[in-house]
């Protein structure tokens, strides 16, 4: 045992506040999972030349000040996923409902979004169609207009088939501010339904699981539900749309960005069952799985019930619940109280979650 | 929505802590256990177990996770296997992370090499079959669990003639490793909670030895939160009444004698080796496994050229005093500040199995008041 240090160790929310360094000397995937490698490479690489008081607030989109009294949030997102179509969703209704639900999140009213296209030579003329028609129904299901674009060509084994990146606009109610400086200890953490859908369908979609289920992605607007929770609970303090990361990575952002504690409870979470054993089975915590049709909210104690009982009247709010509080210790770090009564810490992840072997 | 798995109810749960805690007030002296297996050590952790123990009652962490014990020269050999030799690499999820010399497989990708992840050593064999014009080597490892399946998977290649396929063999013995541990120097284990999947092949007769030669209990458990503290709770009464015995917690899934089907299989296509390296713990004899020679052609190690170098742990890592369990996680200098799971510097940072990750991530223990973590 030589060597040994017998020390305290350092506290845990001192090291989750550690300044990200990038240290990789490439680019890997986990750099693109939602996760810390991904914080370390904006806040250790891209803010450093770029970094804006906007930017740096890392929220899902920026609120702009027009020199009328109006504001309007601003928001883009690139998408690819494989397979491109999956049950319940593709890559042309992802691509409008992520800037959507990026722009609905913050608050805001969506109203424009552009679409930019590149194409792989050789991509099929029948599958861009696909894409097209998918995104042109998915804006109009969220009632919003496509007003630019752009569209270019890479050579053969230089894209994947097809990569878009949308953008959006939309505009800010008067008086709304949401964000992680309002939220306080008490108050409810609620979630607008079941968590880990779409990315349990995407990954049982790939077909390389022994193991089929009958999972659908939760791929669609979230306009509908975050004008009901903000109208059943006008205290609204912050929200988010927890895709890549899953309601853990939006729930550690909120607890950093805030410093106040959030504590989730285990057995309150919505999972559906096949969801909970697909994940079981390849050793994934859904906490920390997609959602693209989710909304995760912070309102005041005393209007938790009504804003749940308001999304659960709602297509897709079904399973709506409160599933945390806003807590004052453990500053700045996410907790779980597990169904046994003991108690974690819910960290970020590095990258993607991996399957466990074994 | 509740969980409905009596496996983790409250209440069962509850009960049975209510039980440990009067035993181990009855016993009166602080009790070191180890857990083998990394799922033990995972579920420990992600269910907030430690804090929910009384004070004398403490677990630690033993070398059960298959992922921790690979040593960086097998992961350079197989990184050279992808980088030099135009092989698909393929394997399993969280071994991509296992940092090698010079880097770990993901980064290895990251430069163009061809890593795939995989489910199962099949579907390693079935992109073989795909990608016929492809040499695909499946990087196998794991424990007793593991290796059934790879075994399957080398007689299904020789049977359909798959000739461009083949094994990077890994697989490890548990029995080995525990015997390392009980005959390390300092060692002050007071008793085994016994893999289950593990024991589920070989059968609880192998430990006999434990508690015969060692006077230690050694009890087989589920992966449950219950299945833990009902096994915690046989191991307590054992130690109060003077007793050392094997028990079995997971009879619903693990019998005396285990998998007979499966072993024959694994005697079939596999030799112990006479030697080999765990990060770590260094030089284990008899503890893994190689391809015999009847299945070289499917035998990694026997078609290509390796440079096969053995390399020494990195000098900060602390990994084989807490794969032995003389360390805490919190206790190794870089824990946290130099090895962290963005950046691993030895391998139990890399698997959620893995004792340091899983401490640092569920902040095990519980916080103390001022945002420490207890010990
Ligand atoms: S902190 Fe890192 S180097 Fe130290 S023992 Fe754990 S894994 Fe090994």
């Amino acid at each position: 045992m030589s060597g040994t240090r017998a020390e305290v160790p350092r506290s845990i929310s001192e090291r989750l506040r550690d300044r990200p360094v990038v240290r990789d000397r490439a680019v890997t995937s986990s750099h693109g999972a939602g996760g810390k490698a991904q914080a370390a490479l904006l806040e250790g690489l891209l803010f450093e030349s770029y970094g804006s008081d906007e930017l740096r607030r890392e929220e899902d989109g920026a609120v702009l000040h027009t020199a009328g009294a109006e504001r309007l949030v601003f928001t883009t997102d690139s998408f690819v996923v494989t397979p491109r179509e999956f049950p319940g969703g593709s890559l042309g209704r992802l691509a409008v409902f992520g800037t959507v639900n990026d722009l609905a999140v913050m608050g805001a009213d969506p109203r424009w979004i552009s679409v930019a296209l590149i194409l792989e030579e050789g991509f099929a003329m029948d599958e861009l169609r696909k894409v097209a028609d998918d995104i042109a129904a998915a804006a109009s299901e969220a009632g919003v207009a496509i007003v630019t674009g752009d569209t270019k060509v890479v050579e053969r084994g230089r894209g994947d088939g097809v990569y878009v990146n949308t953008a959006g606009i939309g505009f800010l109610p008067e008086g709304l501010d949401l964000g992680a400086h309002r939220v306080v200890p008490g108050d409810r953490v609620v979630v607008s339904g079941n968590i880990g859908d779409h990315g349990t369908a995407v990954l049982l979609a790939r077909g390389e699981l022994a193991f089929a289920g009958d999972v659908r992605s939760d791929c669609g607007t979230v306009t509908e539900l975050t004008r009901a929770l903000l109208e059943a609970a006008p205290g609204t303090r912050w929200m988010r749309d927890p895709t890549r990361g899953g309601l853990a990575s939006v729930c550690a952002e909120l607890a950093a960005g805030s410093g106040a504690g959030i504590v989730l409870n285990e057995t309150a979470l919505p999972i559906r069952p096949t969801v909970r054993a697909a994940c079981e089975l390849l050793g994934i915590d859904p906490l920390y799985v997609a959602n693209e049709g989710k909304v995760v909210a912070v309102v005041p104690e005393d209007e938790a019930d009504s804003a749940v009982e308001a999304l659960r009247r709602l297509e897709g709010g079904g399973a709506a619940a409160v599933v945390g509080t806003v807590a004052e210790d453990s500053a700045g770090v996410v907790l779980l109280e597990t169904a046994v009564g003991g108690k974690r810490v819910v960290d970020q992840l590095v990258g993607d979650p991996l399957p466990r072997i074994c | 929505m509740r969980y409905v798995d009596e496996f983790r109810d409250r209440d069962l749960c509850t009960d049975r802590l209510d039980a440990i805690r009067s035993v181990g007030a009855e016993l009166g002296r602080h009790v070191k256990i180890m857990e083998i297996c990394g799922g033990h050590t995972h579920t420990i952790y992600r269910n907030g177990l430690p804090g929910l123990l009384p004070d004398n009652i403490e677990f630690v962490h033993g070398p059960g996770c298959p992922v921790c014990v690979v040593p960086m020269g097998r992961i350079d050999d197989v990184r050279h296997l992808v980088e030099n030799d135009g092989v698909v690499l393929c394997t399993f999820g969280d071994v991509v992370r296992v940092p090698g010399r010079n880097g770990s497989l993901l980064e290895a990708k990251a430069k163009g090499a061809d890593v795939r992840i995989v489910y199962s050593p099949m579907d390693a064999l079935d992109i073989a079959r795909r990608e016929a014009d492809r040499v695909v080597v499946f990087l196998a490892l794991g424990f007793e669990t593991t290796t059934p399946p790879t075994a399957a998977t080398i007689l299904r290649a020789r049977a359909e003639g798959v000739a461009n396929f083949a094994v990077h063999c890994n697989h490890v013995l548990v029995n080995p490793a525990i015997l390392a541990i009980l005959e390390a120097p300092g060692q002050s284990i007071d008793a085994f909670v016994g893999p289950g999947h593990v024991s589920a092949i070989i059968g609880t007769g192998t430990y006999e030895y434990v508690p015969r030669e060692w006077g230690k209990p050694f009890v087989v458990s589920g992966f449950e939160p219950l299945d833990l503290l009902q096994a915690l709770e046989m191991i307590l009464v054992q130690l109060r009444e003077g007793r050392a015995e094997i028990e079995n917690q997971y009879s619903r899934v693990v019998t005396p004698g285990g998998n007979s089907h499966a072993q024959a299989l694994v005697d079939e296509v596999f030799e112990v080796r006479p030697h080999f390296e765990w990060r770590g713990l260094g030089s284990i004899a008899s503890s893994a496994l190689a391809v015999r020679p009847e299945f070289s052609d499917w035998d990694a190690e026997v078609r290509f050229d390796l440079p096969g170098v053995r390399l020494e742990d990195a000098r900060a890592c602390q990994c084989g005093e807490i794969l032995k369990g003389a360390l805490k996680p919190w206790q190794c200098k870089v824990f946290g500040t130099g090895c962290t799971p963005e950046h691993p510097i030895g391998s139990c940072m890399v698997s959620a199995e893995g004792a340091c990750a899983a401490y640092y991530s569920y902040g095990s223990q519980g916080l103390r008041s001022d945002g420490t973590v207890a010990s």
